[in-house]
């Protein structure tokens, strides 16, 4: 059955059992990413995105847990794999960059050998010619000369470092990539080489890549969808024009409001409060104690994750007002 | 009183703490309650009993004809060749081996502490200085120099054999150089924390800094440090001892075993006089290491196991 | 003639191993004018070094560095002291300035008593209380808490509320909202921004991010590799970039406004470095500019004023205008009063 969809999240539970509770990281989490794509997820630290991207990866362990919902890649439900099955799916079909380039390279191996372990690990059943071949095919799409390869992490700079990683990713052509904040440690220069690279290669490939960040400039210039996450639930996705001139949901357009423009120079916008903890969340809406537009079922009933408008999806009471009474008219 | 029960609850995740503090618990006990029972100045030493009775509930001099005349006397442990009462011997051996432990750690661990801090946060040539001496000390063979500095003392009067408290400051002369390294690298990496920064933000001096802002954090490693240095401090005493340069007039753990090796114990069939020090040192052993395996996790949040 | 806050003179700070972390650097900041100045650059640039220089946790290799007149490294007890209370500072990690070991008063609580500030408990107490409303915490949920038991937002206002407690002449702001969420960014540089208004206090605001140093500063030093490139006016700077370096940074900041596409508005060329000019003499940019020239990799050029505005570049490009006189860039933040004054 050919899907438009390359990743389905479909009422995703992820929990982790504590002394002090039950922490609920990610709540009926649904999102949908088509191939090729570039998506956005934003959040703020504590909102259960790096969660999320370790859900999609397999790589939740005790003591935490899927509790329930499924992740379709193409498809195949991957939370139900086994172990060797999931292993085999994460790098091949799905790939990350990670945040930290300094701490995830080996600092012992030389960079060709680090793409070229993780293809051994995957059986792909190719013989050494082949895999060097790949090896040259990743180098030179992220931008690094061949004897790059050869090198060890410690001669590569910072924004080498990450292209290496980048390689590595996206040496055995991955269908989804999720990139956590890659450019975090980057300084702005390379922040931007470095994007673009990512972008270009993805656009070569087909792939999809996720994007998780919480620097919306960045993803104003990269993503075409963006996805808002705020207390491990969703709080809205929609397409990047439509989440940065007309949000929906009251903590995007706060969020959007507290951005530095250069029009507004001079002008502060926070949003009071704090974010709830995990474990402990508020009824009903999590974002209700700091919502300026909380009414009556806010702290009652959590909304529903729907799609209020044409490619627009948002959890908020605002508009299932709005909705019902149209249907009421109909 | 809330600082109290949360640090309850985590002792019961913390198997290994938990186990070894109840290990350290009984061992206390057995001390207190046994000191009351024995005769601390007499039963542990010779003479005080008849010699080499396998333990007993019920002892009965051989000579006796009719063992129910006389006062049933217990030797729960036995006694060993020169008449000791061997549980007697365990009561009070326990407190002095583990006294001497402490002694030696507890000075090994002060000095260490002292010189680690001080050269870690000052730096200079006094800290290239002690970092010199550390490192040429720690090359040479600890218990050679031990077994030198203690035949030496007790061979200086006739007949005079080394005390506890002699035997802890010998020790003590060694112990000190593991902690020095530990603390000062500990030391320099907490100086460039932020904190610090803070704190001479506030006004605060060297010392001060020192004593209200790293020491507190420290108290994880030094509870390590002291657990290390008197488990190296036991062991030193225990190899002293079976070498037969211990306080050799006292009833320590160690002595015991010297005398079980020098009156050839196990020919004659006294297997509990070997059994007694063996099975106290190894439960000695066996709680130092729980206790610091615990300290680990409480320092080291990374190996906490997940449920 | 109004006494200078700070007064940078010729400041070189070149560490063991060789590295020049500041070169040649001097400016000074008015006291009459309490302004926020950003200090501006990559990791490299030094500016983190001149926070420091300026805290008196570094002494300069040549040079010096003056407070209200006096050398930094020649103050008396009483001098020394006073600079302490005077010269505060909020750092990046907003976790890692606190003392895991104690409850968060602690960090109010020693300089009140160190400084003398509160004669009894109570006393210093209500200044606690009173500074933390003053940038938005309530006491009753913030005092008597453990660092970890409050937000990375929370604990960085109340680092801003001790400072504002201890009312300083003049604030080191050392990226105060990197590590900080989003949505609170905007609250702490508010609380940074009456510090400034309300309280008078100069800010030293070091960032990497030209986004929030816009926003909220009223002029910019931008530094690279331990030289000024470009100082002056925010406005003129970030709207209107001479250096080719600043061109080049602000050409890449990724603008949360869809309008505005990276790299469109300012032709950004990528330039491998020219390695070959590690010798550093010369201009510090010369390896990566695309307008280099051959003078530019012979000796370092003075701050030139390219236009009407009030900022300076260190560019030969410029070569036929005016040069700044005592190579003095504070001589561009005391035009606030004039333009307050219009």
């Amino acid at each position: 059955m050919s899907n438009e969809y390359i990743l389905q999240i479909k009422n995703l539970d992820v929990q982790y059992y504590t002394d002090a509770g039950i922490v609920f990281a990610n709540n009926k989490i649904n999102l949908e990413l088509k191939a090729g794509e570039r998506l956005g997820l934003v959040g703020e630290s504590g909102s259960g995105k790096s969660t999320l991207a370790l859900a999609i990866l397999g790589m939740i362990k005790p003591p935490g847990g899927i509790a329930g919902g499924e992740i379709l890649l193409d498809g195949r439900d991957i939370t139900k794999l086994t172990e060797e099955e999931t292993r085999q799916v994460r790098g091949r079909e799905i790939s990350m960059i990670p945040q930290g380039a300094m701490n995830s390279l080996n600092p012992v191996m030389r960079v060709k050998d680090q793409i070229i372990d993780s293809m051994i690990d995957h059986e792909l059943g190719l013989g050494k010619a082949e895999m060097k071949e790949i090896v040259r095919d990743a180098l030179e799409a992220v931008e690094l000369d061949r004897n790059v390869g050869d090198m060890y992490p410690h001669e590569l700079s910072g924004g080498m470092k990450q292209r290496a990683c980048i390689a590595i990713a996206i040496a055995m052509k991955p269908k989804v990539i999720i990139a956590d904040e890659p450019t975090s440690a980057l300084d702005v220069v390379t922040q931007r080489q470095v994007m673009q690279t990512i972008r270009r290669i993805q656009e070569e490939m087909g792939a999809a890549v996720i994007l998780i960040g919480h620097d919306m400039g960045l993803m104003a210039q990269f993503v075409d969808r963006l996805a808002v996450m705020y207390a491990g639930q969703m709080a809205e996705v929609a397409g990047k024009q439509q989440a940065f001139r007309s949000p929906m949901h009251p903590y995007t357009q706060m969020l959007i409001e507290s951005l530095p423009k250069l029009a507004t120079k001079g002008v502060f916008q926070g949003i009071p409060g704090i974010t709830p903890l995990l474990r402990d969340l508020p009824p009903g809406c999590v974002f209700s104690p700091r919502c300026p537009q909380a009414f009556g079922p806010c702290r009652e009933t959590t909304p529903k994750f729907l799609e209020h408008r044409p490619n627009q999806w948002v959890a908020c009471h605002l508009y299932e007002n709005e909705n019902e009474s149209e249907k009421a008219r109909a | 009183m809330q600082r109290i029960t949360i640090s309850l609850r985590y002792i019961r995740r913390n198997v290994s703490l938990a186990i070894g503090l109840g290990i350290m618990i009984f061992l206390i006990l057995f001390a207190v309650i046994g000191s009351f029972i024995v005769d601390i100045k007499v039963d542990p030493y010779p003479l005080a009993g008849p010699a080499s009775v396998a333990p007993t509930f019920n002892y009965c001099p051989r000579t006796d004809p009719d063992c129910a005349q006389v006062e049933p006397v217990a030797y729960p442990f036995g006694t060993d060749g020169q008449g000791r009462d061997l549980f007697a011997v365990a009561v009070v051996g326990t407190w002095m081996t583990i006294r001497i432990g402490l002694l030696a750690g507890v000075i090994g661990l002060t000095i260490g502490t002292i010189l680690g801090f001080t050269s870690a946060y000052y730096g200079g040539f006094y800290d290239a200085f002690i970092q010199w001496t550390v490192d040429v000390l720690l090359t040479v063979p600890g218990l050679l120099i031990l077994i030198i500095i203690a035949s030496t003392i007790s061979g200086l009067e006739d007949g005079k054999t080394l005390t506890i408290n002699q035997m802890g400051l010998i020790i003590a002369l060694l112990a000190w150089m593991g902690p020095t390294r530990t603390i000062r690298s500990q030391v320099l990496s907490m100086r460039e924390r932020s904190y610090v920064m803070m704190a001479r933000l506030n006004g605060m001096s060297g010392m001060e800094i020192i004593f209200r802002e790293l020491i507190p954090n420290l108290l994880p490693y030094l509870g390590a440090g002291l657990v290390g240095s008197v488990t190296g401090a036991i062991f030193a005493s225990m190899g002293l001892a079976a070498l037969g340069l211990g306080p050799l007039r006292e009833p320590t753990l160690g002595v015991t075993i010297y005398w079980v090796i020098n009156q050839n114990a196990f020919l004659r069939g006294l297997w509990w006089w070997a059994a007694v020090p063996i099975t106290i040192v190894a439960l000695i052993f066996i709680m130092l290491f729980l206790i610091s395996m615990g300290l680990d996790e409480v320092a080291n949040p990374r190996v906490r196991r997940a449920r | 003639m109004s006494e200078l806050l700070l007064d940078l003179k010729n400041v070189t700070k070149q560490f063991k191993g060789g590295t020049v972390a500041l070169d040649n650097i001097s400016f000074s900041i008015d006291a009459d004018n309490p302004s926020i100045i950003a200090v501006a650059g990559e990791s490299g640039s030094g500016k983190t070094t001149l926070g420091m220089m300026v805290l008196g946790f570094l002494s300069a290799t040549t040079g010096s560095v003056l407070y209200r007149g006096k050398d930094l490294t020649k103050m008396s007890g009483q001098e020394n002291t006073d600079f302490r209370k005077e010269v505060q500072a909020v750092f990046q990690d907003p976790f890692a300035v606190y003392n895991p070991f104690y409850k968060v008063d602690h960090i109010m609580e020693v300089p009140i008593a160190k400084f003398k500030m509160a004669s009894n408990k109570k006393d210093a107490r209500a200044m606690m209380e009173q500074a933390l409303i003053s940038v938005g915490l309530r006491p009753e949920e913030t005092l008597g808490r453990f660092p970890h038991q409050m937000s990375g937002g929370q604990r960085q206002r109340m680092a801003l509320a001790r400072a504002l407690l201890l009312r300083p002449k003049l604030l080191i702001a050392d990226e105060p909202v990197s590590m900080v969420d989003a949505s609170l960014r905007a609250t702490i540089l508010e609380a940074l921004d009456k510090l400034n208004k309300e309280f008078g206090i100069t800010v030293l605001y070091i960032t990497h991010d030209l986004t929030t140093a816009y926003h909220v500063s009223d002029y910019i030093l931008v530094l690279y590799r331990g030289s000024i490139m470009e100082a002056g006016d925010v406005e003129s700077i970030i709207r209107n970039p001479q250096h080719p370096y600043t061109q080049l940074l602000i050409g890449s900041i990724p603008w949360p406004d869809l309008d505005r596409v990276w790299g469109e508005d300012i032709a950004i060329i990528d330039i491998e470095e020219d390695t070959s000019l590690e010798s550093k003499v010369g201009c510090k940019f010369a390896g990566r500019c695309p307008q280099v020239m051959d003078k530019c990799k012979v000796s370092p050029p003075p701050l030139y004023w390219p236009d009407d505005n009030n900022r300076v570049a260190s560019c030969y490009l410029f070569e036929d205008k005016e040069i700044l006189p005592g190579n003095d860039v504070g001589t561009l933040f005391q035009s606030k009063k004039v333009a307050a004054a219009r």
